[in-house]
């Protein structure tokens, strides 16, 4: 039977005990199925945007996504954030250099695969070149607030994964490299994150605040008021004078890149809204990542955003048979006081395990489906094994189009 | 002898790659280390609101709330009194203000004048500092806070390993700023405490490539900052019924049929192919997985840390649940 293990304190670990599992309604009833080749083959797609909560497997769908355009003909670019090394290796982007690489024997008929892993500080960094005189853009560079805040900002990598977008798209469009862009979104703190951190940003650049800290520096002695007086004591108090310098000098020298920033920012989301782009949630069969889910589905609406439909990635596969979790353990029970080794029983434990889990699985999503109906939804069978070569994206990508890998 | 791994720790960090349960393991371990009367505080940080969700009440505000006793103990001692604290950095930072400046009408005006937010959304680092000092103060109270409620530990359900090292405060990028104002004697009592012998950071993963190997970036990460690292908890274990034979032979794909069905037949069964064939495709997916499992686990324990294995909860996290799991971590020794 089980091997003990030893653990921490050397004694053993208890056999793991099961929970119980209520008994429920057994499947989802005829919910619409999100037809991803479809999606792939229609040449009005550009852009698909990957996003959903941590742990989900956003990456892995974004690359199955991209490699399977591709084969499918499709000049394809990938857009990562954080993928894991062997992933990264075998996609040949082990560099965090910003720039899109060929994935190597990738695409059959005019299909070409790229890949690339975001850098936020050098794409924020380029932001800035991009828009100001050389000497500016060293004063900003420099400064330590800008240095903490491009590095560092709940929200920078949200921004600057859409500001890149934006940039592969205007080059794609200009030099026609690519026909879709494939984007996977940062593990942010909650999937809404990245909807909300352009405007965050460009509301901060833009506020009050920022007048604040500019108006010593324009200098009308009437802007200080008591009130003024009173802001500035506070937070020299909570950050320091010399922080409060640093921020200062900051606004000033960014001051007249505000503009650019907003209309960048403007000009990303308007991209986001198009037609040509088409946003999956991905979410886990599990009740955090699908009410995630459900909260960007609305939000998505909510800012006309075009929703393609729901990834429900790593669902427990389907059992064969009919027989019921109760059923399969009362008949390894039965099978374990002839024989307490019985492998049989112990297949029947495990098939129970399964019955449930697909059970708890199928409960899960039908609780989403009744609460948003319209949205296409795709299921992915969990692979027993882990992801990390070219084969196992493209086993990913079979089952994503509904397909039995290969 | 210490009846656990930790005697020493009053603050327990939890951290951990998304998706691994660390929010489940941190209430669990809450639980179990309240098994015997001692009392607990379980903070969170990340606005989820995930404690009111698993203990099933209402969502919790800026204030310590009894949520659960604590498991039962081994010889059936009452268990102590688990209080949960929903950490925000608004009120975070205005209680900091009023506490240390005693400002009254300048904490409005900083919100109107977009002070409050720009300090708690935008301002690298201040956010993490108001975030990490309520619960440095919640750990070092003792008995001369009359008001207060002290607390024999304290469990954090920290953000997940990617920006662990960056809410501690203790990432070198941000060394410069927030560590430079008034806020800088604050944070550096918070990032002694946090590299004290008082602290232990505890990693959950499951055996799986990608969270083992952050799990192993991040114990390298905290190590090299000075973070006293914990245990690791490998969550969602498969079931090992089936033993190593057991799988060479499902591996091998020579589980005799004929036995199968007829076992399947005794038992009351319908020994019928469809059966057999699906528990043979189960039985080699588990097979598959469990070597991943060992291959993974393997790599832990090159780690060179105590190491906890909680069981996939099939019929997922109820109450029930979680103190399913918090005896199984007590039972191992973490708390």
């Amino acid at each position: 039977m089980s091997t003990p293990r030893r653990t921490a304190r050397g004694t053993e670990q208890r056999q793991p005990s099961r929970s119980r599992a209520r008994v429920g309604p057994q499947s989802v009833k005829g919910g619409r199925l999100l037809d991803i080749d479809a999606l792939l083959d229609d040449r009005h797609t550009g852009i698909i945007v990957c996003c959903g909560s941590g742990g989900v497997g956003k990456t892995t769908t974004s690359a199955a996504l991209a490699l399977r355009a591709a084969e499918r003909g499709r000049r394809v670019v990938v857009l990562t954030i954080d993928p894991a090394r062997r992933l990264a290796q075998s996609m040949g982007i082990e560099e965090l250099d910003n720039t899109p690489r060929p994935v190597a024997g990738i695409g059959l008929d005019g299909g070409s695969l790229d890949a690339m892993m975001l850098d936020m500080k050098r794409t924020f960094d380029e932001v800035v070149e991009s828009q100001a005189s050389p000497e500016k853009a060293r004063q900003i560079l420099e400064n330590p607030f800008y240095i903490a805040l491009s590095s560092s900002f709940a929200g920078t990598q949200e921004y600057m994964a859409m500001e890149k977008l934006g940039q592969i798209h205007a080059d794609a469009q200009r030099a026609g490299t690519y026909d879709l862009i494939v984007v996977d979104t940062p593990p942010s703190r909650s999937a809404l994150d990245f909807l909300d951190a352009p405007e965050r940003l460009s509301s901060f650049l833009d506020g009050r605040f920022i007048k604040l800290l500019l108006a010593p520096a324009r200098g009308p002695a009437r802007l200080m008021t008591a009130g003024f007086t009173m802001v500035t004591n506070a937070l020299t108090k909570l950050l320091g004078a010399q922080v409060l310098r640093d921020m200062q000098t900051f606004v000033a020298a960014f001051d007249t890149l505000f503009g650019g920033f907003r209309q960048r920012a403007q000009k990303t989301f308007e991209l986001l809204q198009a037609d040509g782009t088409a946003f999956l949630v991905v979410a886990a069969p599990e009740p955090d990542a699908l009410r995630e889910a459900a909260y960007f589905v609305e939000r998505l609406s909510e800012d006309d955003m075009p929703l393609a439909g729901l990834v429900v990635n790593r669902a427990s596969p389907q059992t064969q048979g009919d027989v019921t979790a109760d059923e399969a353990m009362a008949a390894a029970q039965r099978l374990r006081k002839e024989d307490p080794e019985s492998l049989t029983a112990g297949l029947l434990r495990l098939h129970a395990d399964r019955v449930r889990m697909v059970e708890r699985e199928a409960r899960l999503r039908s609780r989403f489906e009744a609460a948003h109906p319209q949205v296409p939804t795709a299921v992915i069978p969990a692979l027993a094994g882990d992801v990390h070569d070219l084969d196992g994206l493209r086993q990913v990508g079979a089952l994503l189009a509904g397909k039995r890998p290969t | 002898m210490p009846s656990h791994d930790f005697p020493a720790v009053r603050l327990h960090i939890v951290t951990g790659k998304g998706g691994t349960g660390k929010s489940t393991v941190a209430a669990a371990l809450a639980l179990a280390l309240a098994s015997t009367g001692r009392n607990v505080l379980l903070c969170e940080v990340e606005g989820r609101q995930g404690i009111a969700r698993m203990f099933d009440v209402e969502p919790l505000p800026y204030a310590e709330r009894r949520i659960a006793t604590g498991l039962v103990g081994p010889e059936g001692e009452r268990g102590g009194v688990v209080h949960a604290l929903h950490i925000d950095p608004e009120s975070a930072l205005l209680e900091y203000l009023s506490m240390y400046y005693k400002l009254g009408r300048a904490g409005k005006a900083l919100d109107r004048f977009g002070v409050i937010e720009f300090a708690t959304t935008i301002a690298p680092g201040v956010r993490d500092v108001l975030l990490t000092g309520k619960v440095y103060e919640a750990t070092r109270r003792n008995a001369r806070n009359r008001d207060a409620i002290t607390y024999d530990a304290v469990v954090l359900d920290a953000p997940p390993t990617g920006r662990i090292a960056q809410f501690l405060g203790v990432n070198d990028e941000l060394a410069g700023l927030a560590r430079m104002g008034p806020i800088k004697s604050q944070a550096d009592s918070v990032t002694r405490l946090f590299r004290s012998q008082q602290t232990a950071c505890h990693l959950v993963t499951v055996l799986e490539e990608m969270p083992v190997q952050e799990t192993a970036d991040a114990i390298a990460e905290l190590r090299r900052h000075a973070i006293p690292v914990g245990g690791v908890v490998v969550n969602q274990v498969r079931p090992r019924d089936l033993d190593e034979d057991d799988l060479t032979v499902i591996r091998a794909n020579k589980v005799p049929k004929k036995n199968l069905s007829a076992d399947l037949t005794r038992a009351g069964l319908s020994g019928t192919g469809t059966l057999v064939t699906g528990l043979l495709t189960e039985a080699r997916d588990h097979a598959e997985r469990r070597a991943l499992e060992n291959s993974q686990r393997a790599v832990v324990e090159t780690l060179e840390v105590p190491t906890y294995e909680l069981p996939l909860l099939v019929g997922g996290i109820d109450l029930g649940g979680l103190y399913e799991l918090a005896a199984l971590l007590r039972d191992q020794g973490m708390a």
